[in-house]
Protein backbone atom coordinates (compact mmCIF):
# COMPACT_ATOMS: atom_id res chain seq x y z
CA UNK A 1 0.00 0.00 0.00
CA UNK A 2 1.39 3.08 -0.94
CA UNK A 3 1.49 5.44 2.38
CA UNK A 4 0.43 9.36 2.35
CA UNK A 5 3.09 11.71 3.17
CA UNK A 6 0.32 13.26 5.72
CA UNK A 7 -2.60 11.56 7.95
CA UNK A 8 -5.43 12.44 10.29
CA UNK A 9 -4.41 10.10 13.05
CA UNK A 10 -1.42 8.11 13.10
CA UNK A 11 -1.81 5.43 15.68
CA UNK A 12 1.61 3.65 16.82
CA UNK A 13 0.64 0.05 18.17
CA UNK A 14 -2.01 -2.11 16.72
CA UNK A 15 -3.42 -4.29 20.56
CA UNK A 16 -7.10 -3.11 21.62
CA UNK A 17 -5.79 0.13 22.18
CA UNK A 18 -4.77 0.77 19.33
CA UNK A 19 -7.79 -1.21 17.48
CA UNK A 20 -10.27 0.75 19.34
CA UNK A 21 -8.89 4.10 18.75
CA UNK A 22 -8.60 3.75 14.85
CA UNK A 23 -12.49 2.34 14.67
CA UNK A 24 -13.43 5.56 16.91
CA UNK A 25 -11.42 8.39 14.83
CA UNK A 26 -12.97 6.62 11.19
CA UNK A 27 -16.31 7.10 12.86
CA UNK A 28 -15.56 10.12 14.43
CA UNK A 29 -14.94 11.73 10.91
CA UNK A 30 -11.34 11.44 10.06
CA UNK A 31 -10.26 11.26 6.64
CA UNK A 32 -6.93 9.35 6.40
CA UNK A 33 -6.02 6.97 9.54
CA UNK A 34 -3.00 4.74 9.78
CA UNK A 35 -2.14 2.21 12.54
CA UNK A 36 1.75 1.57 12.57
CA UNK A 37 2.61 -2.11 13.97
CA UNK A 38 5.90 -3.54 14.66
CA UNK A 39 4.61 -6.97 14.32
CA UNK A 40 3.77 -8.76 10.96
CA UNK A 41 0.09 -8.82 12.25
CA UNK A 42 -2.40 -6.49 13.76
CA UNK A 43 -3.87 -7.76 17.58
CA UNK A 44 -0.94 -6.98 20.01
CA UNK A 45 -0.39 -9.23 23.54
CA UNK A 46 -4.20 -10.56 22.32
CA UNK A 47 -2.69 -12.81 19.91
CA UNK A 48 -0.91 -15.09 22.68
CA UNK A 49 -3.36 -14.79 25.11
CA UNK A 50 -5.69 -17.44 23.51
CA UNK A 51 -7.23 -17.90 27.04
CA UNK A 52 -11.35 -17.24 27.32
CA UNK A 53 -12.92 -14.18 29.08
CA UNK A 54 -12.51 -11.78 26.56
CA UNK A 55 -15.56 -9.50 24.78
CA UNK A 56 -17.79 -10.39 27.55
CA UNK A 57 -18.47 -6.61 27.59
CA UNK A 58 -17.77 -5.54 24.55
CA UNK A 59 -19.15 -8.45 22.53
CA UNK A 60 -21.84 -9.77 25.12
CA UNK A 61 -19.42 -13.03 24.53
CA UNK A 62 -16.74 -15.30 25.90
CA UNK A 63 -14.05 -15.57 23.40
CA UNK A 64 -10.42 -16.01 23.29
CA UNK A 65 -7.96 -13.27 22.73
CA UNK A 66 -6.95 -13.68 18.65
CA UNK A 67 -10.78 -13.56 18.31
CA UNK A 68 -11.33 -10.32 19.93
CA UNK A 69 -8.17 -9.58 18.09
CA UNK A 70 -9.86 -10.18 14.64
CA UNK A 71 -12.55 -9.02 15.47
CA UNK A 72 -11.81 -5.58 16.12
CA UNK A 73 -9.18 -5.62 12.88
CA UNK A 74 -11.79 -6.61 10.75
CA UNK A 75 -13.85 -3.74 11.44
CA UNK A 76 -10.59 -0.94 11.37
CA UNK A 77 -9.80 -2.36 7.76
CA UNK A 78 -13.57 -2.28 6.73
CA UNK A 79 -14.19 1.25 7.81
CA UNK A 80 -10.68 1.82 5.50
CA UNK A 81 -7.81 2.10 8.04
CA UNK A 82 -4.60 1.86 6.94
CA UNK A 83 -2.23 -0.38 8.05
CA UNK A 84 2.00 -0.13 8.18
CA UNK A 85 2.90 -3.45 9.59
CA UNK A 86 6.29 -5.43 10.47
CA UNK A 87 7.53 -1.00 11.19
CA UNK A 88 9.20 -0.60 14.13
CA UNK A 89 8.90 3.97 15.05
CA UNK A 90 11.81 5.13 15.78
CA UNK A 91 10.88 9.12 16.33
CA UNK A 92 7.86 11.35 17.00
CA UNK A 93 8.53 14.62 17.76
CA UNK A 94 6.29 17.25 19.13
CA UNK A 95 5.20 18.76 15.64
CA UNK A 96 3.85 14.77 15.05
CA UNK A 97 6.35 13.70 12.91
CA UNK A 98 7.16 10.56 13.06
CA UNK A 99 9.84 7.95 11.49
CA UNK A 100 9.60 4.46 11.01
CA UNK A 101 11.36 1.70 9.99
CA UNK A 102 10.45 -1.97 8.26
CA UNK A 103 11.39 -4.57 6.07
CA UNK A 104 9.10 -3.70 3.26
CA UNK A 105 8.84 0.31 3.70
CA UNK A 106 12.10 0.95 4.53
CA UNK A 107 12.58 4.01 6.01
CA UNK A 108 9.59 6.25 6.23
CA UNK A 109 8.83 9.88 7.41
CA UNK A 110 5.44 10.14 8.22
CA UNK A 111 3.36 13.52 9.21
CA UNK A 112 0.10 13.42 11.75
CA UNK A 113 -2.48 15.94 12.41
CA UNK A 114 -3.07 13.97 15.71
CA UNK A 115 -1.54 10.93 17.45
CA UNK A 116 -2.12 8.26 19.20
CA UNK A 117 0.21 6.16 21.36
CA UNK A 118 -0.53 2.62 22.03
CA UNK A 119 2.41 1.17 22.59
CA UNK A 120 1.20 -0.80 25.62
CA UNK A 121 3.82 -2.01 27.72
CA UNK A 122 6.74 -4.27 28.68
CA UNK A 123 7.62 -6.83 31.16
CA UNK A 124 9.39 -6.50 34.11
CA UNK A 125 12.88 -8.52 34.28
CA UNK A 126 15.07 -10.23 36.59
CA UNK A 127 17.53 -7.45 36.66
CA UNK A 128 14.97 -4.46 37.80
CA UNK A 129 13.57 -7.04 40.55
CA UNK A 130 17.09 -8.15 41.13
CA UNK A 131 17.25 -12.04 42.10
CA UNK A 132 20.35 -12.95 43.56
CA UNK A 133 22.45 -16.19 42.03
CA UNK A 134 23.61 -17.60 39.28
CA UNK A 135 22.46 -16.94 35.87
CA UNK A 136 21.67 -19.67 33.87
CA UNK A 137 19.47 -20.29 31.39
CA UNK A 138 16.01 -20.83 31.97
CA UNK A 139 14.62 -17.85 33.50
CA UNK A 140 12.18 -16.14 31.59
CA UNK A 141 9.17 -13.12 31.96
CA UNK A 142 5.60 -15.20 31.66
CA UNK A 143 4.60 -12.88 28.97
CA UNK A 144 7.78 -14.70 26.48
CA UNK A 145 6.86 -17.93 27.51
CA UNK A 146 3.24 -17.36 26.76
CA UNK A 147 4.58 -16.24 23.14
CA UNK A 148 6.79 -19.27 22.95
CA UNK A 149 3.89 -21.91 23.69
CA UNK A 150 1.14 -20.13 22.26
CA UNK A 151 1.92 -18.87 18.97
CA UNK A 152 5.43 -20.19 18.16
CA UNK A 153 5.17 -23.74 19.26
CA UNK A 154 8.17 -23.89 21.59
CA UNK A 155 8.03 -25.21 25.47
CA UNK A 156 10.39 -23.61 27.42
CA UNK A 157 11.04 -26.26 29.83
CA UNK A 158 9.30 -28.84 31.96
CA UNK A 159 9.76 -28.31 35.44
CA UNK A 160 8.28 -24.85 36.36
CA UNK A 161 8.31 -22.19 39.32
CA UNK A 162 6.00 -19.23 38.76
CA UNK A 163 6.67 -15.78 40.93
CA UNK A 164 4.24 -13.64 41.42
CA UNK A 165 0.49 -14.28 41.36
CA UNK A 166 -0.88 -11.89 38.59
CA UNK A 167 -3.05 -12.61 35.59
CA UNK A 168 -0.38 -13.84 33.48
CA UNK A 169 1.53 -15.85 35.83
CA UNK A 170 -1.83 -17.73 36.87
CA UNK A 171 -2.94 -18.12 33.16
CA UNK A 172 -0.12 -19.11 32.60
CA UNK A 173 0.35 -22.09 35.40
CA UNK A 174 -2.94 -23.50 33.51
CA UNK A 175 -1.67 -23.31 30.36
CA UNK A 176 1.69 -25.17 31.18
CA UNK A 177 -0.15 -27.84 32.89
CA UNK A 178 -2.41 -28.27 29.93
CA UNK A 179 0.93 -29.32 27.63
CA UNK A 180 2.10 -31.44 30.38
CA UNK A 181 4.72 -29.47 32.42
CA UNK A 182 4.67 -29.77 36.05
CA UNK A 183 4.16 -26.32 37.69
CA UNK A 184 5.52 -26.83 41.00
CA UNK A 185 4.62 -23.46 43.10
CA UNK A 186 3.43 -20.01 42.93
CA UNK A 187 4.79 -17.68 45.02
CA UNK A 188 3.95 -13.75 45.73
CA UNK A 189 5.73 -11.79 47.62
CA UNK A 190 2.75 -9.82 48.89
CA UNK A 191 0.20 -11.41 51.55
CA UNK A 192 -2.52 -11.15 49.19
CA UNK A 193 -3.25 -12.56 45.13
CA UNK A 194 -2.47 -9.87 42.86
CA UNK A 195 -4.61 -10.91 39.60
CA UNK A 196 -8.19 -11.53 39.56
CA UNK A 197 -9.85 -14.16 42.39
CA UNK A 198 -11.47 -15.92 39.25
CA UNK A 199 -8.17 -16.88 37.81
CA UNK A 200 -6.98 -18.35 41.61
CA UNK A 201 -9.86 -20.52 41.02
CA UNK A 202 -9.75 -21.86 37.36
CA UNK A 203 -5.90 -21.51 36.88
CA UNK A 204 -4.29 -22.80 40.22
CA UNK A 205 -6.95 -24.53 42.28
CA UNK A 206 -8.97 -26.54 39.40
CA UNK A 207 -5.25 -28.00 38.72
CA UNK A 208 -3.88 -28.18 42.17
CA UNK A 209 -1.22 -25.84 41.91
CA UNK A 210 0.04 -24.64 45.21
CA UNK A 211 0.36 -20.60 45.62
CA UNK A 212 2.17 -19.31 48.74
CA UNK A 213 1.52 -15.83 49.39
CA UNK A 214 4.06 -13.72 51.35
CA UNK A 215 7.18 -15.74 49.23
CA UNK A 216 9.69 -15.03 46.79
CA UNK A 217 12.97 -16.19 45.13
CA UNK A 218 15.70 -15.78 47.58
CA UNK A 219 18.17 -16.99 44.92
CA UNK A 220 18.57 -18.53 41.70
CA UNK A 221 20.47 -22.30 40.98
CA UNK A 222 22.28 -24.25 38.49
CA UNK A 223 25.32 -23.35 36.33
CA UNK A 224 24.35 -23.80 32.57
CA UNK A 225 20.25 -24.41 33.13
CA UNK A 226 18.06 -23.71 36.20
CA UNK A 227 18.24 -26.62 38.89
CA UNK A 228 16.06 -24.90 41.88
CA UNK A 229 15.00 -22.11 43.04
CA UNK A 230 15.64 -21.03 46.99
CA UNK A 231 12.42 -20.09 47.67
CA UNK A 232 11.64 -18.12 51.09
CA UNK A 233 8.93 -16.29 53.59
CA UNK A 234 9.16 -12.35 53.79
CA UNK A 235 8.18 -9.66 56.39
CA UNK A 236 5.95 -7.27 56.26
CA UNK A 237 8.74 -5.25 54.79
CA UNK A 238 9.71 -7.92 52.55
CA UNK A 239 12.97 -9.00 54.05
CA UNK A 240 13.64 -12.34 53.76
CA UNK A 241 12.83 -14.53 57.32
CA UNK A 242 16.01 -16.26 57.71
CA UNK A 243 15.00 -20.47 58.65
CA UNK A 244 11.77 -20.73 56.30
CA UNK A 245 14.24 -21.01 52.88
CA UNK A 246 13.43 -24.16 50.55
CA UNK A 247 15.23 -25.32 47.54
CA UNK A 248 12.82 -26.53 45.11
CA UNK A 249 13.98 -28.23 42.30
CA UNK A 250 12.93 -26.78 38.77
CA UNK A 251 14.16 -26.36 35.31
CA UNK A 252 12.05 -22.63 34.66
CA UNK A 253 11.29 -19.50 36.59
CA UNK A 254 8.76 -18.07 34.89
CA UNK A 255 8.46 -13.90 36.50
CA UNK A 256 5.29 -12.33 36.46
CA UNK A 257 6.50 -9.08 38.01
CA UNK A 258 4.43 -6.17 37.19
CA UNK A 259 4.58 -4.43 34.43
CA UNK A 260 6.09 -0.95 32.97
CA UNK A 261 4.23 1.05 30.42
CA UNK A 262 6.50 1.75 27.36
CA UNK A 263 6.78 5.49 26.68
CA UNK A 264 10.22 6.00 25.09
CA UNK A 265 8.92 7.06 22.13
CA UNK A 266 6.43 9.65 24.03
CA UNK A 267 9.46 10.82 26.18
CA UNK A 268 10.94 11.67 22.62
CA UNK A 269 8.11 13.88 21.83
CA UNK A 270 8.03 15.68 24.65
CA UNK A 271 5.27 13.90 26.74
CA UNK A 272 5.25 13.78 30.31
CA UNK A 273 5.09 10.78 32.66
CA UNK A 274 3.30 10.62 36.16
CA UNK A 275 5.89 9.13 38.00
CA UNK A 276 2.78 6.81 39.77
CA UNK A 277 1.66 5.12 36.69
CA UNK A 278 5.01 5.56 34.66
CA UNK A 279 2.21 6.74 31.71
CA UNK A 280 1.36 9.87 30.17
CA UNK A 281 -0.29 12.72 32.13
CA UNK A 282 -3.64 13.01 30.12
CA UNK A 283 -6.71 14.76 30.32
CA UNK A 284 -10.38 13.94 29.94
CA UNK A 285 -10.17 12.91 26.19
CA UNK A 286 -6.82 11.31 26.71
CA UNK A 287 -4.64 14.24 25.03
CA UNK A 288 -0.97 14.64 26.91
CA UNK A 289 0.90 17.84 27.42
CA UNK A 290 1.72 18.16 23.92
CA UNK A 291 -1.26 19.25 21.78
CA UNK A 292 -2.59 16.46 19.01
CA UNK A 293 -0.83 13.51 20.88
CA UNK A 294 -2.94 10.96 22.32
CA UNK A 295 -2.63 7.92 24.04
CA UNK A 296 -4.59 5.12 25.38
CA UNK A 297 -4.55 1.29 27.10
CA UNK A 298 -1.79 -0.06 29.14
CA UNK A 299 0.93 2.69 28.12
CA UNK A 300 -1.14 5.28 30.37
CA UNK A 301 -1.65 2.99 33.15
CA UNK A 302 -1.81 -0.76 33.31
CA UNK A 303 -5.63 -2.34 32.79
CA UNK A 304 -7.04 -5.95 33.60
CA UNK A 305 -9.65 -5.74 31.47
CA UNK A 306 -9.47 -5.93 27.93
CA UNK A 307 -12.78 -3.97 27.58
CA UNK A 308 -11.60 -0.84 29.66
CA UNK A 309 -8.44 -0.82 27.12
CA UNK A 310 -11.45 -0.56 24.47
CA UNK A 311 -13.01 2.36 25.90
CA UNK A 312 -9.98 4.22 26.82
CA UNK A 313 -9.10 3.68 22.97
CA UNK A 314 -11.94 4.83 21.81
CA UNK A 315 -11.86 7.97 23.45
CA UNK A 316 -8.63 8.70 22.37
CA UNK A 317 -9.61 8.35 18.65
CA UNK A 318 -12.52 10.06 19.09
CA UNK A 319 -10.30 13.24 20.23
CA UNK A 320 -7.49 12.50 17.50
CA UNK A 321 -10.35 12.69 14.95
CA UNK A 322 -11.69 16.20 16.46
CA UNK A 323 -8.44 17.67 16.55
CA UNK A 324 -7.61 16.49 13.26
CA UNK A 325 -10.19 18.12 11.81
CA UNK A 326 -9.89 21.03 13.40
CA UNK A 327 -6.55 21.38 12.76
CA UNK A 328 -7.28 20.93 9.25
CA UNK A 329 -10.02 23.61 9.34
CA UNK A 330 -7.91 25.70 10.29
CA UNK A 331 -5.12 25.13 7.90
CA UNK A 332 -7.30 25.88 4.87
CA UNK A 333 -8.37 28.81 7.03
CA UNK A 334 -5.09 30.20 6.35
CA UNK A 335 -3.15 31.33 2.61
CA UNK A 336 0.64 30.93 2.31
CA UNK A 337 2.97 33.86 1.82
CA UNK A 338 5.86 32.39 -0.23
CA UNK A 339 8.97 34.20 -1.84
CA UNK A 340 8.78 34.88 -6.19
CA UNK A 341 11.73 36.18 -8.28
CA UNK A 342 13.80 37.64 -6.76
CA UNK A 343 12.54 37.65 -3.15
CA UNK A 344 14.66 35.55 -0.32
CA UNK A 345 11.82 35.37 1.82
CA UNK A 346 8.34 37.05 2.90
CA UNK A 347 6.91 37.65 6.51
CA UNK A 348 4.43 36.91 7.39
CA UNK A 349 4.93 33.36 5.99
CA UNK A 350 0.87 32.79 6.66
CA UNK A 351 -2.27 34.85 6.78
CA UNK A 352 -5.55 34.22 8.16
CA UNK A 353 -8.02 34.65 5.08
CA UNK A 354 -10.24 36.86 7.48
CA UNK A 355 -7.22 39.27 8.47
CA UNK A 356 -8.01 41.71 5.31
CA UNK A 357 -11.75 41.87 6.81
CA UNK A 358 -10.07 44.00 9.44
CA UNK A 359 -7.27 45.97 7.99
CA UNK A 360 -5.07 45.64 4.93
CA UNK A 361 -1.81 43.87 6.16
CA UNK A 362 1.85 44.86 5.54
CA UNK A 363 4.11 42.19 3.85
CA UNK A 364 8.03 42.71 4.61
CA UNK A 365 11.17 41.02 2.52
CA UNK A 366 14.35 41.41 1.20
CA UNK A 367 15.66 41.01 -2.55
CA UNK A 368 18.19 38.48 -3.88
CA UNK A 369 19.67 41.27 -5.97
CA UNK A 370 19.90 44.50 -6.44
CA UNK A 371 18.33 46.25 -9.00
CA UNK A 372 19.30 49.92 -10.00
CA UNK A 373 16.00 50.93 -11.91
CA UNK A 374 12.49 51.25 -11.22
CA UNK A 375 10.85 48.31 -9.72
CA UNK A 376 7.42 46.74 -9.15
CA UNK A 377 6.98 45.00 -6.26
CA UNK A 378 4.26 42.51 -7.20
CA UNK A 379 1.77 40.19 -5.01
CA UNK A 380 0.60 37.57 -7.27
CA UNK A 381 -1.88 34.56 -7.04
CA UNK A 382 -0.62 32.22 -10.11
CA UNK A 383 -0.33 34.85 -12.89
CA UNK A 384 -3.12 37.53 -11.39
CA UNK A 385 -2.25 40.24 -10.04
CA UNK A 386 -3.46 40.80 -6.43
CA UNK A 387 -1.45 43.89 -5.65
CA UNK A 388 1.61 45.95 -6.50
CA UNK A 389 3.80 49.25 -5.23
CA UNK A 390 6.38 50.60 -7.23
CA UNK A 391 9.80 51.66 -6.23
CA UNK A 392 12.77 53.40 -7.62
CA UNK A 393 15.53 50.57 -6.90
CA UNK A 394 15.65 47.63 -4.66
CA UNK A 395 18.70 46.39 -2.75
CA UNK A 396 19.46 43.42 -0.54
CA UNK A 397 20.25 45.75 2.36
CA UNK A 398 16.73 47.64 2.11
CA UNK A 399 13.88 45.27 3.62
CA UNK A 400 11.11 45.99 1.15
CA UNK A 401 7.41 45.85 2.13
CA UNK A 402 4.35 46.18 0.67
CA UNK A 403 0.89 46.32 1.35
CA UNK A 404 -1.97 43.92 0.79
CA UNK A 405 -5.21 46.19 0.64
CA UNK A 406 -8.83 45.24 2.07
CA UNK A 407 -9.72 45.23 -1.46
CA UNK A 408 -7.95 42.30 -2.21
CA UNK A 409 -10.38 40.19 0.14
CA UNK A 410 -11.91 37.95 -2.59
CA UNK A 411 -8.55 37.25 -4.07
CA UNK A 412 -7.16 36.17 -1.21
CA UNK A 413 -10.15 33.48 -0.85
CA UNK A 414 -10.13 32.29 -3.91
CA UNK A 415 -5.93 31.58 -3.59
CA UNK A 416 -4.47 28.58 -2.33
CA UNK A 417 -1.23 30.42 -2.15
CA UNK A 418 0.01 34.26 -2.91
CA UNK A 419 3.77 35.05 -4.48
CA UNK A 420 5.64 38.26 -3.79
CA UNK A 421 7.97 39.10 -6.79
CA UNK A 422 10.51 42.07 -7.21
CA UNK A 423 10.74 42.67 -10.97
CA UNK A 424 11.79 45.57 -13.35
CA UNK A 425 9.40 47.92 -14.28
CA UNK A 426 10.65 47.64 -18.01
CA UNK A 427 10.52 44.06 -17.90
CA UNK A 428 6.56 43.59 -17.08
CA UNK B 1 -26.56 -39.27 53.06
CA UNK B 2 -25.76 -36.46 55.10
CA UNK B 3 -25.65 -32.51 53.80
CA UNK B 4 -22.48 -30.76 53.60
CA UNK B 5 -21.13 -27.24 52.97
CA UNK B 6 -19.05 -26.76 50.12
CA UNK B 7 -17.22 -23.26 50.09
CA UNK B 8 -16.58 -21.87 46.61
CA UNK B 9 -15.09 -19.02 44.59
CA UNK B 10 -17.71 -17.78 42.05
CA UNK B 11 -15.89 -17.28 38.63
CA UNK B 12 -18.41 -16.22 36.35
CA UNK B 13 -17.01 -12.37 36.53
CA UNK B 14 -14.31 -10.82 38.19
CA UNK B 15 -15.87 -9.74 41.57
CA UNK B 16 -14.95 -13.49 42.78
CA UNK B 17 -17.83 -13.80 45.05
CA UNK B 18 -17.13 -16.76 48.41
CA UNK B 19 -20.15 -19.13 47.76
CA UNK B 20 -21.16 -21.64 50.64
CA UNK B 21 -22.82 -24.00 49.01
CA UNK B 22 -25.42 -26.33 50.65
CA UNK B 23 -25.87 -29.81 49.51
CA UNK B 24 -26.41 -33.80 49.96
CA UNK B 25 -24.35 -35.58 47.06
CA UNK B 26 -25.32 -34.08 44.14
CA UNK B 27 -28.58 -32.43 45.05
CA UNK B 28 -27.85 -28.61 45.74
CA UNK B 29 -30.36 -27.17 48.49
CA UNK B 30 -28.98 -23.69 49.22
CA UNK B 31 -26.64 -21.31 47.46
CA UNK B 32 -25.26 -18.11 50.03
CA UNK B 33 -22.91 -15.26 49.25
CA UNK B 34 -23.70 -14.67 45.68
CA UNK B 35 -24.33 -11.01 45.03
CA UNK B 36 -26.00 -12.27 41.37
CA UNK B 37 -28.03 -14.92 40.06
CA UNK B 38 -25.40 -16.10 38.09
CA UNK B 39 -23.75 -16.90 40.98
CA UNK B 40 -26.31 -19.28 42.31
CA UNK B 41 -26.51 -20.59 38.94
CA UNK B 42 -22.57 -21.51 39.46
CA UNK B 43 -22.86 -23.05 42.44
CA UNK B 44 -25.29 -25.23 41.31
CA UNK B 45 -23.40 -26.43 38.50
CA UNK B 46 -20.40 -26.55 40.29
CA UNK B 47 -21.68 -29.55 42.44
CA UNK B 48 -23.92 -30.88 39.91
CA UNK B 49 -21.80 -31.06 36.41
CA UNK B 50 -18.98 -28.56 36.67
CA UNK B 51 -17.87 -27.04 33.43
CA UNK B 52 -15.09 -24.89 32.08
CA UNK B 53 -13.85 -23.69 28.86
CA UNK B 54 -10.85 -25.41 27.16
CA UNK B 55 -8.37 -23.21 25.36
CA UNK B 56 -5.61 -24.93 23.82
CA UNK B 57 -3.50 -24.82 20.13
CA UNK B 58 -3.21 -27.57 17.42
CA UNK B 59 -1.20 -27.72 14.85
CA UNK B 60 -1.07 -25.83 11.14
CA UNK B 61 1.07 -26.77 8.32
CA UNK B 62 1.54 -23.93 5.79
CA UNK B 63 0.31 -21.30 7.76
CA UNK B 64 2.55 -17.99 9.25
CA UNK B 65 2.15 -19.97 12.90
CA UNK B 66 3.02 -23.43 13.62
CA UNK B 67 0.14 -22.99 15.47
CA UNK B 68 -3.58 -21.65 16.12
CA UNK B 69 -4.91 -21.07 19.22
CA UNK B 70 -8.25 -23.30 19.32
CA UNK B 71 -11.34 -22.97 22.02
CA UNK B 72 -14.65 -25.02 23.61
CA UNK B 73 -17.39 -23.63 22.07
CA UNK B 74 -19.09 -24.11 25.07
CA UNK B 75 -17.58 -24.99 28.49
CA UNK B 76 -17.07 -28.79 29.06
CA UNK B 77 -17.33 -30.95 31.84
CA UNK B 78 -13.98 -30.78 33.81
CA UNK B 79 -13.06 -34.19 33.90
CA UNK B 80 -12.99 -34.66 30.54
CA UNK B 81 -10.25 -32.23 30.00
CA UNK B 82 -7.42 -33.47 29.90
CA UNK B 83 -8.74 -36.17 27.41
CA UNK B 84 -9.71 -33.12 25.29
CA UNK B 85 -6.30 -31.88 25.20
CA UNK B 86 -4.94 -35.43 24.48
CA UNK B 87 -7.48 -35.73 21.31
CA UNK B 88 -6.46 -31.76 20.14
CA UNK B 89 -2.75 -33.09 19.83
CA UNK B 90 -3.61 -35.46 17.32
CA UNK B 91 -5.09 -32.62 15.11
CA UNK B 92 -3.33 -30.86 12.56
CA UNK B 93 -4.94 -28.38 10.48
CA UNK B 94 -3.86 -26.54 6.71
CA UNK B 95 -3.75 -23.34 6.14
CA UNK B 96 -6.06 -20.91 5.59
CA UNK B 97 -7.86 -21.62 8.39
CA UNK B 98 -10.93 -19.56 9.21
CA UNK B 99 -12.16 -17.96 12.21
CA UNK B 100 -14.58 -19.85 13.44
CA UNK B 101 -13.85 -22.99 11.52
CA UNK B 102 -14.50 -26.35 13.23
CA UNK B 103 -11.53 -28.23 14.99
CA UNK B 104 -13.08 -31.01 16.08
CA UNK B 105 -16.97 -31.70 15.84
CA UNK B 106 -18.60 -32.58 18.74
CA UNK B 107 -15.70 -33.20 21.15
CA UNK B 108 -15.97 -36.34 22.80
CA UNK B 109 -18.86 -36.82 22.10
CA UNK B 110 -20.08 -33.60 24.72
CA UNK B 111 -22.24 -32.28 21.85
CA UNK B 112 -19.63 -29.36 21.72
CA UNK B 113 -17.63 -28.06 19.22
CA UNK B 114 -13.70 -26.90 19.53
CA UNK B 115 -13.43 -23.82 16.80
CA UNK B 116 -10.47 -22.21 15.63
CA UNK B 117 -9.85 -18.46 17.22
CA UNK B 118 -8.25 -16.61 13.92
CA UNK B 119 -8.05 -16.60 10.77
CA UNK B 120 -4.62 -17.93 9.42
CA UNK B 121 -4.13 -17.47 5.94
CA UNK B 122 -1.27 -19.59 4.06
CA UNK B 123 2.25 -18.00 4.92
Amino acid sequence: MALKAKYDVIIIGSGPAGLAAAVAAKKEGAEDVLIVERDKELGGILLQCIHNGFGLETFKEDMPGPSYAQRFAQEALSLGVETLPDAMVLDVTSTRHLYAIGKWSGLVDLEARAIVLSMGCRERTRPQIRIPGTRPAGVYTAGTAQRFVNVEGWMPGKRFVILGSGDIGMIMARRLTFEGAKVERVLEIMPFLTGLTRNYVQCLLDYNIPLQLGHTVKRILGNHRVEAIEAVRVDAKWNPIPGTEEVIPCDTLLLSVGLTPENELSKKAGVLIDPVTGGPFVDEGMQTNVPGIFAAGNVVHVYDLVDWVTEAGYLAGRSAARFAIAERKRATGQVKLQAGDNVRYVVPQVMDREALAQSGQRLQMRVVKPIEEKVWVEIMDGQNLVARKGQRYARPGEMVTVDLPQKAYDAVQKADHLTVRVVKRGGE
Amino acid sequence: MAEEITKLICITCPMGCALQVTHDGKMVTKVEGSQCKKGVAYGEAEIKDPRRMVTSTVRVAGGGHPLVAVYTAAPIPKPLIFDLLAELRQVELHAPVKMGQVVVENALGTGVNVVASRDLPVA
